[in-house]
């Protein structure tokens, strides 16, 4: 049986479908950037960036940059309605506090205790650079992950133990990838959906520790 | 009479000693007080800590401090590009490549924490931030309450030199939507702070729960007009 991985606007659409009303979130950079286009209109889901906004719009194309106005990335953004600005001090105590509802990001790995591996290849010659990351993962009160299942030489991202530099020590909560939805728990990694046409026997193959599917699991669809 | 507004920029950075620990406001290009470094670049001073969250960001500013060979050590949480298409730190990744230049990586909400600590009169502090990481190696550890954290030590700075929106002659600061960033924490934990502003203000005029930097950790207010808006 064939299957159709997940397009990268597929797994983001899943996650913001997955936010709560009122929930206070951080997306990092890559796919958890896509996620805020696609935020129901019927919730109010508040961004935070790390440079102290809270209540981050979606940006003007329009309009002239303003260094004043960006976010994590450094791409300029808007200020909704209700927004706040602060400083370093405190939008660090939002995260680390535990004052931010969620944060997705995204990954090189993760293992199947929930540690996460994002912010250093470790290859030789690589400048340490770290940003906000581990701050984040420290004090969010849940990290979502959204990545490709495997690397493109088809190894697994989701393993026993990460080979690449930590940036937190069992943080993940739950991962998408473009082929699943799992939750890291106490007992391990359990498959909450899959993408329709793919037995669990292959995902299995494609994961580099053991997984557990759920007995409510949903099929996903690509589109 | 209280006045610390100076006449020129050569006036807002002199007394910066070599070896000094400089920290320099800015995220990105936001917040960052370019005519400052600048000033600090004809001011001389070499074998220089730099505190900031890049490691410069295109080539004006802090590049041309760390090209000059005048910086010993930068002390930042993100020193690469964070464009690959646009390398905003070429300067610097060139310099620690070569072995010129230390590089310490701490992460941005501990860097801000550090310099808070210092600012406040506190000392070592515990965090969960890096528990588990290689950015803890060498420090202490601790599990209090099933949770583990890390020793982080107090950063001070000789200097400061961050960007503002407005400041009086008491060295009262606001500052511009998020160009905010690491300014206030930086002005409490630098024994000379040195802020730049787009206008200075009558005394008075900015409204006092407006302030977002109370002028006692500001020493020297310079203006410097400036766009935003590229």
């Amino acid at each position: 049986m064939s299957f159709e991985k997940l397009s990268r606007a597929r797994i983001a659409q899943m996650v913001a479908q997955d936010i709560p009303d009122g929930a206070y979130v951080n997306l990092g950079i890559g796919i958890p950037t896509l996620v805020s286009s696609f935020l129901p209109d019927d919730r109010d889901v508040i961004l935070h960036t790390e440079n102290g906004i809270v209540g981050m719009g979606p940006g003007d194309s329009g309009a002239p940059l303003d260094l004043d106005l960006i976010n994590a990335s450094k791409e300029a953004v808007t200020l909704l309605p209700g927004a706040s600005i602060t400083d370093h001090v405190v939008s660090f105590a939002m995260m680390r506090g535990g004052h931010l509802d969620l944060t997705v990001l995204g990954a090189f790995q993760v293992s199947e205790r929930g540690d996460l591996a994002n912010w250093d290849t470790g290859e030789p010659g690589t400048i340490p650079a770290v940003g906000g990351a581990m701050d984040l993962v420290a004090g969010a009160r849940q990290v979502y992950i959204t990545m490709e299942h495997t690397t493109k030489d088809g190894q697994p991202k989701l393993v026993r133990e990460c080979s690449y530099p930590l940036t937190g020590a069992g943080v993940v909560d739950r991962v998408y990838t473009d082929m699943a939805i799992i939750d890291i728990t106490p007992g391990g990694m359990v498959v909450r959906a899959m993408v329709a046409g793919l037995s669990f026997g292959r995902l299995q193959e494609l994961t580099g520790c053991p997984l557990a599917l759920a007995g409510d699991w949903r099929a996903l669809n690509a589109g | 009479m209280l006045d610390k507004t100076v006449a020129s920029l050569a006036d807002a950075v002199a007394g910066v000693q070599d070896g000094a620990v400089v920290m320099i406001g800015g995220f990105g290009a936001s917040g960052v007080p370019t005519e400052l470094v600048c000033a600090l670049l004809d001011q001389g001073a070499r074998e220089l800590t730099i505190v900031n969250n890049n490691a410069g960001n295109g080539e004006r500013g802090l590049s041309e401090l760390i090209r000059a060979g005048r910086v010993r050590k930068m002390i930042c949480s993100f020193a690469r590009s964070s464009d690959r298409r646009k390398p905003n730190a070429a300067a610097f990744a060139e310099a620690y490549r070569a072995g010129r230049i230390e590089l310490e990586c701490v992460p941005q909400g501990t860097m801000a924490e550090r310099m808070r600590a210092a600012g406040s009169g506190l000392g070592p502090f515990f965090t969960p931030t890096a528990y588990g990481t290689p950015l803890a190696q060498g420090k202490e550890t601790r599990v209090i309450d099933g949770v583990g954290y890390v020793l982080e030590q107090p950063l001070k700075g000789d200097f400061a030199l961050v960007k503002a929106e407005a400041g009086d002659r008491w060295g009262n600061l606001v500052y511009r939507y998020a160009g905010r960033n690491f300014a206030p924490v930086m002005c409490m934990a630098a024994q000379t702070t040195v802020a730049q502003v787009d206008r200075i203000v009558e005394k008075g005029e900015l409204p006092p729960e407006h302030v977002m930097t109370p002028g006692i950790f500001v020493q020297r207010v310079v203006q410097v007009e400036r766009s935003h808006v590229v």
